[in-house]
């Protein structure tokens, strides 16, 4: 029973409140608001600050920020070595349908391997999905002074209403390139 | 240096390290390094949730976008409402930290980042399917081209603090 709901995919009404208690754990711990795009801040603070007065800060005492998201990456790890899961990714099927006509069929990882890795890297799609991709993750979300745990859930829980707007924004982004740029792209 | 100075430095350091975050907390408290194993440990509790919920999966993100599955709006919404019962009570009975320092809570002001940087980030949102920490759960769980994504992200924000001044607030 209990390895069954380890190796299984939780549900979303069990996964969001957990999520949603990281704020009130982080607030009780040490007075931390939960935010993680701020790590990519204080990593360039802290490798290569350049002439930048934006990232001339002491960026040391943000370090507990740099010690949260190296535990996700290691609980990342952790979940594969301890209850790895033993199915496929289910999707549904008008996604599968719709990606099979782009040649995207394994469904064996969580990202998808045709698209992100060291082997697909320098196709045209795969590169300006991760390269194109990641730069306007890093870059929207310092100039949006937010992620989706720093605006959406910290910033709402606390009643800001500029986090609702950024939270609207990261949706109507999402959308538009779903459904208008990203089928020009998977289809190079 | 005179005392005068050294405060003024200290607030200048702090509006320069709070800016464009959501709101920085500072402990008076002086802890030895170690002290922030506990947020190592918050983070991995965090990491297995990100997986465990398929939350880093990037079809997840496509089903999300694609309004074909309600997994992502349950889990989001249900952290939100989490979270403000959470700050609810904080505030209402005036729970201390651990080490019995006071929560403090910082309005965030609006600006036009929020409207363009959110739209860029919703871009990328939907070509990489992680949002930051998605991308360093993912790498954990053996994804490891997406050092890439994440380097690459790194390289946005370095971008963002160049052109800073020169972007529309």
């Amino acid at each position: 029973m209990l390895t069954e709901f380890f190796s299984n995919p939780w549900p979303w009404y069990i996964a969001g409140p957990l999520i949603g208690l990281t704020v009130p754990l982080l607030l009780l711990i040490g007075n931390k608001t939960f935010g993680i795009s701020s790590s990519l801040r204080h990593i360039c603070a802290a490798c290569l600050p350049g002439n930048v007065s934006f990232f001339k800060y002491d960026w040391k005492k943000e370090i507990w920020n740099l010690f949260f998201v190296c535990g996700i990456l290691l609980g990342g790890f952790l979940t594969l070595l301890v209850f790895p899961s033993q199915q496929t990714i289910a999707i549904h099927p008008q996604l599968a349908e719709d990606l099979a006509g782009y040649g995207i069929t394994d469904y064996s990882s969580l990202v998808p391997t045709q698209l992100f890795s060291w082997e697909s890297l320098f196709s045209a799609r795969s590169l300006i999905m991760m390269v194109g991709g990641g730069f306007l993750v890093g870059f929207g979300t310092r100039y949006a002074g937010g992620c989706t745990s720093g605006h959406a859930i910290s910033g709402i829980s606390n009643l800001q209403w500029p986090s609702v707007v950024a939270t609207i924004c990261f949706m109507a982004g999402g959308f538009f390139m779903t459904h208008v740029i990203l089928p020009i792209i998977l289809a190079l | 240096m005179n005392p005068i100075n050294t405060q003024q430095e200290t607030q200048q350091e702090y509006d320069l390290r709070a800016t464009d975050t959501l709101c920085l907390n500072e402990s008076r408290l002086i802890h030895p390094w170690w002290y922030n194993l506990k947020y190592a440990l918050a983070g991995i509790f965090f990491g297995i949730l990100f997986v465990k919920a398929e939350i880093v999966s990037w079809f997840r993100i496509q089903e999300m976008f694609r309004l074909q599955s309600f997994h992502m709006y349950g889990v989001i919404g249900s952290a939100i409402a989490v979270g403000m019962l959470s700050i609810f009570l904080i505030k209402r009975f005036n729970i201390k930290t651990i080490h019995g320092e006071k929560v403090e809570f910082h309005p965030k002001q609006f600006n036009k980042g929020q409207i363009i940087g959110g739209l860029i980030f919703g871009l990328g949102w939907a070509l990489t399917g992680a949002c930051p920490g998605p991308l360093f759960a993912q790498i954990g769980t053996g994804a490891t081209a997406v050092i890439i994504t994440l380097l690459s992200a790194i390289a946005g924000t370095w971008v963002y603090g160049y052109f800073r001044d020169r972007l529309p607030h």
